[in-house]
């Protein structure tokens, strides 16, 4: 048995049953031990579509993705990819190869610093230097993986290694000993009590889930329920409570609704799960939820107190510690609370004007409308990304996948792909835009080769939406380098020629009799909306205001509000 | 708003892998903070290595350094001295101009002063060897400027907690003893 053996071996035995991937020089043994092993491999048309799919389909399974790529350009296109993973804190396995270890430090022929370059994205990383250290590594790498915080590993093995004969027992029982790598699963006890205590004595409590909330959607749902407390989701906890219920306000931020971002500005405590404040939730700090005592729990201690201070911090699996903190609360007598946030609610139900060519978020409720609320929703990064964190947020944990952190157009398309596999025969929907679609469009053949259940959206407005936005409110409509249209391929065509079934459309009629059509074949499809170029993601609290200082649009404004 | 920047010596304790200083010095590089002096050397524990870091920042700052570094898979151990009462020390070598016997004998009745060492003798240089904290460092170098600097080096500070006893021990102030002859 051959070190790249005992790679497939060890993910076998990690349960891995789908790896993406991409192979080349330096990882050529794997691939020849992939040809006869029992892990399924997803050739993808570029390392980073691998690296996205792979995880997507963490995120959409809670089993960590695998991807494959060989050195020096493999590699190092799978960086945006990790870094992806990494802000998103997404159990991902990278495996790549690399030259042998006599040319390391050469220059040789497709070699980069992998160790290097990808420290900085990963939560950690490894350089095999010796065949028998393989399945100790590989082991580590999937316990630091998918243990406190999920995150990218890379595991990058020179091709002599892969190569070298392995002597041992590549079955024996593995130990994993890492001193340093001790996550904290349950919550003190004491600071469990003190945030009793405080969330007993509010009176304008919120709680607010993020990415965290993605595992322990049953506790996230029965603390919620026992409190009777309103529930923000933030655009990466979307899914982790059911956006269709009374007690959600929908999502915070830049983009949030004006009952979430109102929410915060006036409430006097806020229970902070799996979230981190992201910039983009909490808009200027000093103005972010000024009256509020915050209770903050994450996993992660270095998130508690990075950017809000927390008044009571709890380190800790949500799992673990909203149980807890639960059996020592009640339902809270916040009624008063509950009339103010209801009458926002009514005040400010979700709005466009559609007296004008045919608008993205008409498209994106005519996908919800169609398809349902129990498809897998994927979502490349723009204003399409927005409206659909609004319009089509899905009701159940692992089924809402967006590029959160890193904000990574081209996500989308090898997101769904990487969703698609994890979850087989569950409908996706990908809502994209026209340039970011355009940043993994090749992945159209991965589709196409496993004939996935993929229905694209594309919200088609012939300029970078989100940049044009930006352009005409803060730049004086000054529109730099914007303009898509003029050289747009027809998209219908592409995907036809990818053999996937195409339409463009222009028209509310057509995308109405359209939609239910191309559904009920099952797909996949690609539908390519043209749009009305001018419209905007309202609400909006420009870069670097506060939460107070939202624009709301085409909305009916009140005392409180600024248009 | 923000408290004020101070000066803290944190020692890490961490696995002897290759890479480490690098991922350290790395997470140091990308959320932008100041590293004033480091340090690294093995431990009493073999496969271990200490190292040493003076920071500048505010406590929140600081206080997200030492959790960061604690996130890193090959840290075992994070401590901030600056907490606690502790023995630190640093290793100086100057090289000071010499232009004539006056300066000679005068630099000669300084080092004494601050127990430094001459390692080295030339006609026109005396290199000394001085170990100390950063104050006494400061103090000497400040002597020194009078007669040209010509070259320096120091090795960064390096830091232990005191045992407890009758000069140690949590929130004993004594100062070190060899202060006493700068002042």
């Amino acid at each position: 048995m051959n070190g790249a053996e005992v790679v497939i071996r060890a993910l076998e035995r990690h349960g891995v049953e789908v790896a993406f991937g991409h192979p080349g020089g330096a990882i050529m043994p794997v691939y020849d031990a992939i040809y006869d092993g029992n892990v399924r491999h997803v050739l993808v048309r570029h390392e980073q579509a691998g690296a996205h799919a792979a995880d997507a389909y963490y995120r959409a399974s809670g089993k960590p993705g695998v991807v494959i790529a060989t050195s020096g350009p493999g590699a190092t296109n799978l960086v945006t990819g990790l870094a992806t993973a990494m802000m998103d804190s997404s159990a991902v396995v990278a495996i790549t190869g690399n030259v042998p270890t006599s040319l390391i430090g050469t220059d040789a022929f497709q070699e980069a610093d992998v160790y290097g370059i990808t420290g900085p994205v990963t939560k950690h990383n490894f350089l095999v230097k010796r065949v028998e250290d393989l399945p100790r590594v590989i082991a580590e790498a999937f316990h630091i993986a998918t243990t406190g915080r999920p995150g990218p590993v890379l595991v990058d093995i020179p091709k002599d290694v892969q190569q070298a004969a392995f002597e041992g027992d590549v079955d024996a029982e593995i130990e994993v000993d890492l001193p340093g790598f001790q996550p904290t699963w349950s919550g003190h006890a004491g600071q469990i009590r003190k945030a009793a205590e405080a969330i007993r004595a509010a009176e304008r409590p919120v709680l607010m889930v993020g990415g965290g909330g993605q595992v322990a959607a049953p506790e996230v749902m029965a603390f919620a329920e026992r409190l009777g407390v309103p529930v923000i989701t933030t655009l990466m906890g979307i899914g982790a409570y059911p956006a269709g219920r009374d007690q959600s306000l929908g999502m915070p931020g830049m983009h949030g609704t004006v009952t979430s971002n109102r929410a915060i500005t006036h409430c006097d405590l806020i229970i902070g799960a799996g979230l981190r404040f992201d910039d983009r939730v909490t808009g200027k700090i000093s103005r972010f939820a000024p009256n509020a005592t915050v209770v903050h729990i994450d996993v992660d201690p270095a998130e508690i107190s990075k950017l809000v201070h927390a008044h009571v911090p709890v380190v800790g699996d949500l799992r673990d510690v909203l149980p807890r903190l639960a059996d020592e609360l009640g339902p809270l007598d916040v009624e008063p609370w509950w009339a103010q946030l209801r009458e926002w609610k009514a005040r400010y139900p979700e709005r466009y004007k559609t007296e004008k060519p045919l608008v993205s978020q008409e498209v994106i409720e005519l996908m919800r409308d169609v398809v349902g609320s129990d498809a897998i929703v994927a979502t490349d990064v723009g204003q399409h990304q927005m409206f659909a964190a609004r319009l089509y947020p899905t009701n159940a944990p692992r089924t809402w996948i967006t590029s959160g952190g890193l904000g990574t157009m081209g996500f989308g398309l090898p997101a769904a792909i990487g969703a698609a596999f994890a979850n087989p025969g569950t409908p996706v929907v990908l809502i994209a835009g026209d340039g970011s679609i355009q940043m993994n469009i090749q992945e159209l053949a991965t589709i196409r080769k496993h004939d996935l259940p993929i229905f694209i959206a594309i919200t088609n407005n012939g300029v970078l939406g989100m940049v044009r936005q930006w352009q005409e409110l803060f730049h004086a409509q000054r529109y730099s380098e914007i303009f898509l249209a003029d050289s747009n391929p027809d998209f219908a065509k592409v995907a036809e020629a990818y053999g996937i079934e195409g339409h463009n459309v222009f028209d509310r009629e057509t995308a109405q009799a359209l939609v239910p059509e191309v559904v009920a074949r099952g797909g996949p499809a690609l539908l390519n909306f043209v749009v009305y170029e001018s419209e905007k993601v309202f609400p909006m609290i420009p870069a670097g205001a506060g939460v107070d200082e939202m624009m709301i649009g085409d909305q009916e404004p009140d005392a409180e509000a600024t248009s | 708003m923000s408290a004020p920047s101070s000066r803290r010596v944190i020692s890490v304790t961490v696995r002897d892998e290759p890479g480490v200083l690098v991922r350290i010095a790395g997470l140091f590089a990308r959320r932008g903070f100041n590293i004033a002096s480091l340090s690294v050397a093995e431990s009493e524990t073999p496969g271990l290595s200490r190292t040493t870091f003076v920071v500048d920042g505010d406590p929140a700052t600081i206080e997200q350094v030492q959790k960061q570094l604690q996130k890193l898979v090959d840290v075992l151990k994070v401590v901030d001295h600056t907490e606690t009462n502790f023995v630190d020390r640093e290793l100086m070598l100057i090289k000071v101009a010499v232009r004539g016997p006056d300066e000679r004998v005068e630099l000669r009745q300084i080092a004494q002063d601050f127990r430094a060492r001459i390692v080295d003798v030339s006609r026109r240089a005396l290199v000394f060897e001085l170990t100390g904290d950063e104050g006494k460092m400061d103090a000497f170098i400040d002597q020194m400027q009078d007669f040209g600097i010509v070259e320096l080096i120091r090795t960064g500070r390096i830091a232990l907690p005191r045992s407890a006893g009758r000069n140690g021990g949590r929130g004993d102030a004594v100062a070190p003893p060899e202060r006493a002859d700068v002042t």
